[in-house]
């Protein structure tokens, strides 16, 4: 057992109101600067829909992710190393500035070509074609659903894999996968290994930027900014253990729909006292164990079993999961003649949503409807059980003992997707005080963070004065901020005197 | 990681101040917390960002040269206004770009120069002030709309402009659109969600609906296409656009029949019987060998008068067998023998709810109008009569009136049959043919009939099972048809007859438009400047702009073709102007200009003025100004709008706007009115007046479609650059706006702005005005005694002799008012002596803060005459919270207690955990706080609970502010009877192919298609953000753009993206098609609020810019909303009025050209 810890992230997609508080806040936060205009590290879509970059899911295309050789080996889809040395000079399958969007610029013309609406939505190709009457564009069966994305932080990230210089990393702290900026060359193999079309290229830099899982929020204890903001109150952050020596075999397994189960696998119960030891002889902090026991990732991921992995198929291990959406049911069951509300016929019910169960599956589970059903179901026993105690009536415990679980149980899980408060959702260690110093240093590219000109010491440029540390980093220093003020101000640029 | 960024600044803590408040929130119930709207910050340096003053470059030349020659600001602008050419000159370039920049001095000197001038020359009521939505900002709100106050001229309501003022409140409850915070939603164990988007338009409490879901709330949406709610919701119920109104009669038929008739449901009957007019007793007219409902019986029909004797509505005491009058009704509110009576308390009567199976009663057959047949010419369903039957006995003896009760005659309404009652009857829920059943709603909204049943009894069983926890959520999608409050007490219905009004989580929650200004006494103190002089000028903006507009001239929809079969032909040869105009002249609406003459002239007279006026109205030699709009002396000649886009958002008729406001290029294509259809009333003038405004003042942060048609654009500070206060229905609490950055350029606050023209005016008053006595006529207003002015809700016409012209009686107040223009700056800053000497009267209550005037003397300083200062928003913050119960516990007690003494009852405990509370506007920049339970509410937020309305009446025994004091089903005004409205009824959609000669729906042959024009709220424009902020564009389609049906775009060969016109009589608009299958066929949809700056290539109908989405919508004015003087339908600023009106717009689609410029 290699026990290493990671902040994953869960969202529940039945909150989601689609109001993109979060794309903006991130988009703020992170990508509001030239170069960047087509990036939304966090992107909400709309299901069905073609998705962002437009139709990034079809591997077939733009051939993200892993696949297993002949071997039964996990190679890059877009090919192994050789391959992409031979090919190194020609450009990567890489999405177009269209597929992202054209940026806004008051001038109609080039919205012209806008997506248009309808089909065009490879997970709805795929699940039409398993079955085939289910998934309509039609007004009686119109169905609707928003999927906020954000990088996956994935076990086994295929960027990483995918890129000549080495330049991309998962920090071992926390999981989060990065982008060395200094060591980027802007080969953008990472562009087209990742499968989420998660990592962008900045054409004014020419260097790959990623979301950052808000690092330096995260550090802090804080959530991202994308989760500080979010209006449903969907996004759920926490600690996940899992067994860093079980991720190859996991990513391996030979059926597509088996990956979810192995995932769930590789990763680790907090309450098991061996595992507990296990993590503390491998130098994972105590407040980070503290944190992983209250996790509500791996409550939703692993207790509840109602969080699913996106796209599980791509073989990546991705870190951020989804509640499906549950709404709405009993619609659907009443018109099969059944009494919707009636508690007995719920689970009846799943099998006719709205939403049909196989698109779902599509995303979640590699097209198993089987775990998205179980998933359902959970919500559904959840909401008739509330229902018993809203109205002050008994619950009936054969209800939660349908889908395997206890009364107090189901009312746990009810808080926690219902009432939980901030400090419920979002349970972060800090960086402990000895990763802390580890972490300071890889801000800056390599040796300590004291090892500058003039060496340690006080005074002029040290990392506490100005422009901090190396002059790698182009900091704002002081004197720059009242120009800015001035030139915010001033009728004309010339006004301001540029020193 | 990507080491060039600077992390992100940490947003404030995890939302601490929200946890503060989160402390009000009883565990188990999911707290609010923190969230935002990160798009703003686009506008703090944006390319539309308005940074310095603007001035039309044509007038501001113009304007130079008169003052270089004659030396005096005001004589400069009556110079430029004197010559009609030079006047259209600069009209004429209005939205034509050419702002040229000034200075603030300079601005604000013309701005001064104009108004003083038409002070002088017209009168104080020619000059305007418009804003919207004071809660999120009340501060601004104030300071404009004390300036106005202060100097005389009116400020218009927005609520009914904007079409979201729900007519219904008023004419159900006696108040309006007091709603239960959203935190109640999570109370619930049953939601419907109709017409109304909130995971679009309550962005920030949509969480809730989510979260009380897994609570095993059932939810429900009803709405026409597939929009964010139907994919929260159980249950997605899709009637044709507008026919909501028979889906809720069905289900109000199936709950009557069901939980009333066939078994009588204890809860219910309990509810209705104390809480509604149910059991009140109503007496029947002969009519064609039947029978018709006409008024409730009063005190005053059974014998000898007492005191409020017409106001003492009557019911029959089951015990005793005969008729009783309960405490209660309005004869108790304004009477001294009703003190310590005007309350619920029944005592020992049991008010009977039926006559049915009475010894003395009969069946008699009453006639009811209907209007869902396809009838007459103008297609309002004309000439259909219903016969039903209804149990009737005669009250007070065998010569008395002959009596029913509300609820036989609702049921009579609703098709639910009792055996033996005479009249025809439906058969079962499936006869289609009978209005009131389930199949018959099916017919007109094509929600199944079965669906239709079991929704209504599930909601039903459910309000039984949880004691009233049943919630309706209502919006714009019930509230902007032309027949919107039929809708609503069909809708209103179901929630009464179920027990659920007046409960937490349960009841009628209606959101739109308008927010709530939690600390309202204060703020309407400071808004109405009723600190220095009283009554307030304040006007109704639909009617304002219908008249103003000249609207009026192209309404072809006469008010006889609205009337009943069974009216009594009041309305014949009446077109809305008529109606305005008899409205105004009975007290029942405002209007200003109100008269012919300048109101400074008339106060000035010799002797007594109002006697004066009275008698000039009664010779004729004086006139209203309503009724002549048109003449030059009744224009409005300076209008000022803050914080309003009323040319980009809420305005109908845009091009009518443009045209005779305006006076500058327009569109319209509507015809005038032929002479057949033209006023009785109100006269004709040959030719429409072009151009009536001197001056328009934009005052904004950023430039809208207002800025670009406005003559001075003043750079105004945003939210995130001001200290101001800000409350919502949604939340419990008061919060605030602190500056967070300087702004860019020279903006300053609104508070700043006012202040400095209030300067600016006294200044050039000197020698020009100088201290002048003004008759401002104002109408009967509710909460007031006016509202027991005309006994019966009999309307009397004065100007036909059918009564005397009495002020206060049957026409409006008139009272002069002493006004030094010198002092308007002084005043302005300094909070005036009314407040302590008359005490401050909110809903009917009256406070005195003498102590609090005393505290704002010690904390805001002293002017040389020792009156409290108001020279910053922060002092103005502060009075507002110090006047208010809803943030001084004090108050709040002292309201309660005056309360406690007309009602009799017990309620000034609820204030006594926050007796000693004062809120500051330093606790607010602190954390938002939560609010005291106040009086000037009807709900209790005592004890942590969450607010919901009414529940100080159904737990306290506090009447409603109605004319029996209940929830009113039956309304007996004159003119409601004579539009067929006495009861819930279904009114269709206009047909305005027959009344206004608009295209049939429906392909034509040609490559257009015609549909229903819907403009609902879309995601991110002006809710919580503009649609022209970069992101959202970039995020969204982008644009103007009109989505529809792939039915209706397949039949004119338009594909998703391709431009398309929208036409119809009044205005064209050029948008991107969005098609999709969300859309039901026949519908279109264009969403509020898109930016003219951002969008609006020409038009090839017009060769001009193409408008905005309420360019194909107008004002078409409903009797109804113009009633007045008669307990709850009497007149209050944004309580009730003539609304706006757009869903019943048709309009015709084409695929155009694909080359746009």
């Amino acid at each position: 057992m290699r026990p290493m810890a990671q902040i994953a992230m869960v969202m529940n997609l039945d909150k989601c109101i689609g109001c993109h508080t979060c794309s903006v806040s991130c988009k703020e936060a992170w990508t509001d600067r030239q170069g960047m205009e087509h990036v939304w590290f966090n992107n909400v879509e709309t299901r069905p829909g073609q998705g962002y970059p437009r139709r990034y899911e079809d591997q077939e295309r733009w051939r993200g992710g892993w696949r297993l050789n002949r071997r039964g080996a996990l190679k890059p889809t877009a090919g192994g190393r050789l391959r992409k040395l031979a090919g190194i000079f020609s450009p990567p399958e890489l999405p177009a500035t269209e597929d992202y969007e054209e940026p806004w610029t008051y001038d109609h013309t080039n919205r012209a070509g806008a997506p248009a609406h309808g089909d065009l939505d490879p997970v709805a190709e795929r699940a039409r074609r398993q079955a085939s009457d289910k998934v309509r564009n039609e007004f009686e069966q119109t169905f609707m659903f928003y999927l906020p994305r954000i990088c996956e932080h994935c076990l086994n990230p295929s960027c990483v894999a995918s890129c000549p210089s080495g330049a991309m990393y998962k920090r071992a702290e926390d999981g989060v996968v990065l982008v060395d900026q200094d060591r980027c060359r802007g080969w953008r193999m990472c562009v087209t290994g990742c499968p989420y079309k998660k990592v962008y290229f900045n054409d004014r830099t020419g260097k790959a930027e990623k979301c950052t899982l808000c690092a330096p929020r995260i550090e802090a204890g804080l959530p991202t900014v994308c989760s500080e903001t979010c209006v449903g109150r969907l996004r759920y952050l926490g600690v996940v253990l899992y067994d860093a020596d079980k991720v190859t075999a996991a990513a391996s397994v030979p059926r597509e729909q088996d990956l979810y189960e192995a995932q769930l696998d590789v990763f680790l119960d907090p309450e098991d006292t061996r595992v507990r030891r296990a993590c503390e002889a491998a130098g994972i902090p105590d407040d980070w164990l503290a944190a992983a026991r209250r996790s509500p990732v791996h409550a939703l991921i692993s207790k509840y079993r109602v969080a699913l992995p996106l796209h599980p198929e791509y073989r990546t291990m991705p870190m951020v999961w989804y509640i499906p959406p549950l709404s709405p049911v009993v619609e659907a069951l009443t018109e099969t003649g059944h009494d919707g509300e009636d508690a007995r016929n719920l689970f009846g019910a799943i099998d006719a949503l709205r939403i049909p169960l196989e698109y779902l599956a599509e995303m979640f589970t590699a097209g198993d409807v089987g775990p998205v059903r179980s998933a359902l179901e959970r919500l559904a026993a959840m909401r008739s059980h509330m229902r018993a105690v809203n109205l002050g009536e008994d619950p009936d415990p054969s209800v939660s003992a349908a889908v395997g679980m206890g009364v107090y149980e189901i009312e746990e899980m009810y808080r926690l997707l219902s009432v939980a408060e901030y400090a419920d959702r979002y349970v972060i260690p800090t960086a402990a005080v000895g990763d802390a110093r580890r972490l300071e240093e890889s801000a800056l590219t390599q040796g300590c963070s004291l090892d500058y000109e003039g060496g340690p010491g006080s005074g002029g440029d040290g990392p506490f004065g100005r422009g901090s540390g190396r002059k790698l980093l182009p900091l704002t220093p002081v004197e720059k901020f009242h120009i800015l003020g001035e030139r915010r101000t001033a009728d004309h640029t010339a006004d301001v005197e540029e020193t | 990681m990507t080491d060039t960024q600077i992390p992100p600044a940490a947003p404030a803590e995890p939302g601490a101040a929200l946890l503060e408040a989160g402390r009000f929130f009883r565990p188990g119930t999911p707290a609010p917390d923190a969230h935002g709207v990160a798009a703003f910050s686009w506008y703090a340096c944006s390319p539309t960002r308005v940074r310095h003053p603007y001035v039309r470059g044509v007038l501001l030349e113009m304007y130079w040269e008169a003052k270089e020659r004659l030396r005096d600001p005001v004589l400069a602008w009556a110079d430029v206004q004197s010559d009609p050419e030079r006047r259209r000159r600069y009209q004429r370039a209005r939205g034509k770009g050419g702002l040229v920049r000034a200075s603030w001095d300079e601005a604000t000197e013309l701005v001064a120069a104009a108004q003083v001038h038409t002070i002088k020359t017209y009168g104080p009521d020619r000059v305007a002030g418009f804003f919207a939505a004071p809660a999120m900002s009340m501060v601004s709100h104030a300071a404009g709309a004390r300036f106005h106050a202060l100097i005389g001229a009116p400020m218009l309501s927005f609520h009914d402009g904007y079409a979201d003022l729900p007519v219904a409140s008023p004419q159900v409850l006696g108040d309006q659109a007091d709603v239960p915070e959203s935190g109640d939603w999570w109370d619930a164990a049953h939601l419907l969600l109709w017409g109304s988007d909130v995971p679009v338009t309550r962005t920030p409490d949509a969480h809730w609906l989510a979260e009380a879901r897994y609570r095993g709330q059932k939810v429900v949406a009803v709405g026409p296409d597939h929009a964010g709610h139907a994919s929260f919701a159980d249950e997605w119920l899709h009637p044709h656009p507008g026919t909501d109104g028979a889906l809720a009669l069905a289900m109000g038929h199936v709950i009557l029949k069901e939980f009333f008739v066939d078994r009588e449901t204890p809860f219910f009957a309990d509810y209705v019987q104390k809480f509604t007019d149910l059991p009140f007793l109503v007496t029947l007219a002969e009519r064609d060998g039947a029978y018709v409902p006409a008024k409730f019986l009063r005190a005053s029909d059974l014998g000898p008068e007492g005191e409020g004797a017409e106001w003492k509505t009557v019911v029959l005491d089951e015990v005793a067998g005969r008729a009783v009058v309960p405490n209660g009704s309005l004869g108790f509110r304004w009477t001294a023998s009703g003190k310590g009576r005007w309350n619920l308390e029944l005592g020992a009567t049991r008010p009977r709810l039926s006559l049915y199976g009475s010894e003395d009663a009969a069946g008699v057959e009453v006639l009811l109008p209907r209007f869902d047949t396809e009838g007459g010419a103008p297609g309002q369903g004309r000439g259909a009569v219903v016969r039903r039957g209804v149990p009737a006995m005669k009250a007070g003896g065998a010569r008395g009136p002959l009596v029913t009760t509300v609820f036989d005659l609702l049921l009579a309404q609703y098709g639910v049959a009792r055996d033996g009652l005479p009249g025809r009857w439906p058969a079962s829920y499936d006869d289609a043919d009978a209005p009131g059943t389930p199949a018959w709603q099916e017919a007109h909204t094509s929600v199944p009939a079965a669906t239709c049943v079991r929704i209504a009894r599930e909601f039903a069983r459910t309000a039984e099972q949880s004691a009233g926890r049943c919630m309706i959520l209502t919006g714009t999608g019930t509230t902007h048809w032309f027949h919107s409050e039929t809708i609503h007490r069909a809708v209103l219905a179901l929630l009464q007859l179920t027990g659920c009004q007046g409960r937490n989580g349960g009841g009628w929650a209606h959101y739109g438009g308008r927010e709530k200004c939690r600390p309202m006494t204060g703020w309407a103190t400071l808004a109405t400047a009723s600190d220095w002089s009283r009554p307030p000028r304040r006007m109704t903006g639909t009617a304002y702009w219908y008249l103003h507009t000249d609207q009026w001239r192209h309404d072809l929809c006469t008010a006889d073709v609205l009337a009943s079969p069974l009216g009594a032909g009041r309305f014949r040869g009446m077109t809305g102007a008529d109606c305005l105009a008899l409205s105004v002249r009975s007290g029942w609406m405002p209007s200003y200009p109100t008269f012919d003459r300048s109101p400074l002239e008339l106060g000035e007279v010799f002797g007594d003025p109002v006697a004066r006026v009275v008698a000039e109205l009664r010779a004729g030699t004086l006139k209203f100004a309503c009724e002549d709009p048109d003449a030059p002396e009744n224009w409005p000649r300076v209008l000022t709008l803050w914080r309003a886009d009323l040319f980009g958002s809420p305005e109908k008729g845009a091009d009518h706007f443009a045209r005779h406001l305006l006076g500058t290029h327009s569109s319209p294509r509507a015809e005038e009115a032929p002479e057949e259809v033209r006023p009785r009333d109100v006269a004709w003038r040959d030719e429409a007046p072009e151009g009536k405004l001197d001056l328009l003042l934009s005052l904004d942060f950023r430039q809208t479609p207002s800025t670009l048609v406005s003559d001075v654009v003043l750079p105004a500070a945003t939210r995130y650059e001001k200290h101001d206060l800000s409350s919502t229905d949604l939340h419990p609490c008061v919060d605030s706006c602190a500056p967070a950055v300087d702004p860019p350029g020279q903006p300053r606050t609104d508070f700043d702005t006012f202040k400095a023209l209030a300067e600016r005016l006294s200044e050039q008053a000197v020698g020009h005005l100088g201290v002048r006595k003004d008759l401002v006529a104002s109408p009967l207003q509710h909460d007031t005694p006016g509202e027991i002015a005309q006994p019966g809700g009999v309307a009397s016409d004065w100007k036909r002799g059918e009564c005397d012209p009495v002020p206060g009686r049957t026409m409006p107040d008139l009272t002069v008012v002493e006004r030094d223009y010198t002092a308007i700056g002084a005043q302005f800053s300094a909070l005036g002596p009314l407040v302590e000497r008359l005490g401050l009267s909110t809903k009917g209550i009256t406070l005195l803060p003498d102590e609090e005037v005393e505290d704002l003397r010690l904390l805001n300083g002293v002017t040389d005459d020792g009156r409290p200062r108001l020279d910053t928003a922060i002092k103005a913050a502060n009075t507002i919270l110090a006047l208010s119960g809803a943030t001084n516990g004090r108050l709040a007690t002292q309201g309660f207690r005056a309360l406690d003494a007309r009602t009799g009852q017990e309620t000034a405990h609820l204030t006594d955990e926050h007796e000693g509370k004062r809120i500051t506007y330093a606790d607010t920049q602190a954390a938002p706080v939560p609010v005291i339970t106040s009086p000037e509410r009807s709900g209790s937020e005592a004890d942590g609970r969450r607010y919901a309305a009414f529940t100080l009446n159904t737990e306290h025994g506090k009447p409603w502010h109605t004319l029996t004091g209940r929830q009113h089903f039956f309304l007996d005004h004159d003119w409601i009877h004579e539009l067929g409205e006495a009861l819930p009824v279904y009114r269709p959609p206009l047909d305005l192919h027959k009344l206004l000669g608009e295209p049939r729906r429906g392909p034509d042959g040609q490559p257009e298609v015609t549909v229903r024009h819907l403009t609902p709220h879309d995601k991110w424009s002006l809710h919580c953000e503009y649609q022209d902020d970069l992101f959202m564009l970039a995020l969204s389609h982008g644009g103007q753009h009109l989505w529809m049906s792939p039915r209706d775009a397949e039949a004119i060969g338009v594909a998703d993206n391709a431009w398309v016109e929208a036409v119809d009589r009044n205005g064209v608009i050029v948008a991107r098609a969005v098609v999709s299958h969300r859309i039901p066929p026949g519908t279109v949809y264009t969403h509020r609020a898109q930016e003219r700056t951002a969008a609006g290539p020409k038009a090839e109908t017009a060769g001009r810019h193409g408008g905005l989405r309420y360019s194909p919508a107008r004002l078409i004015l409903k009797p109804s909303h113009l009633v007045g003087g008669y307990a709850q339908l009497s007149w209050a600023f944004n309580y009730l009025g003539p609304t706006g009106n757009q869903r019943d717009e048709v309009t015709v689609i084409r695929r155009r050209s694909q080359e746009v410029d």
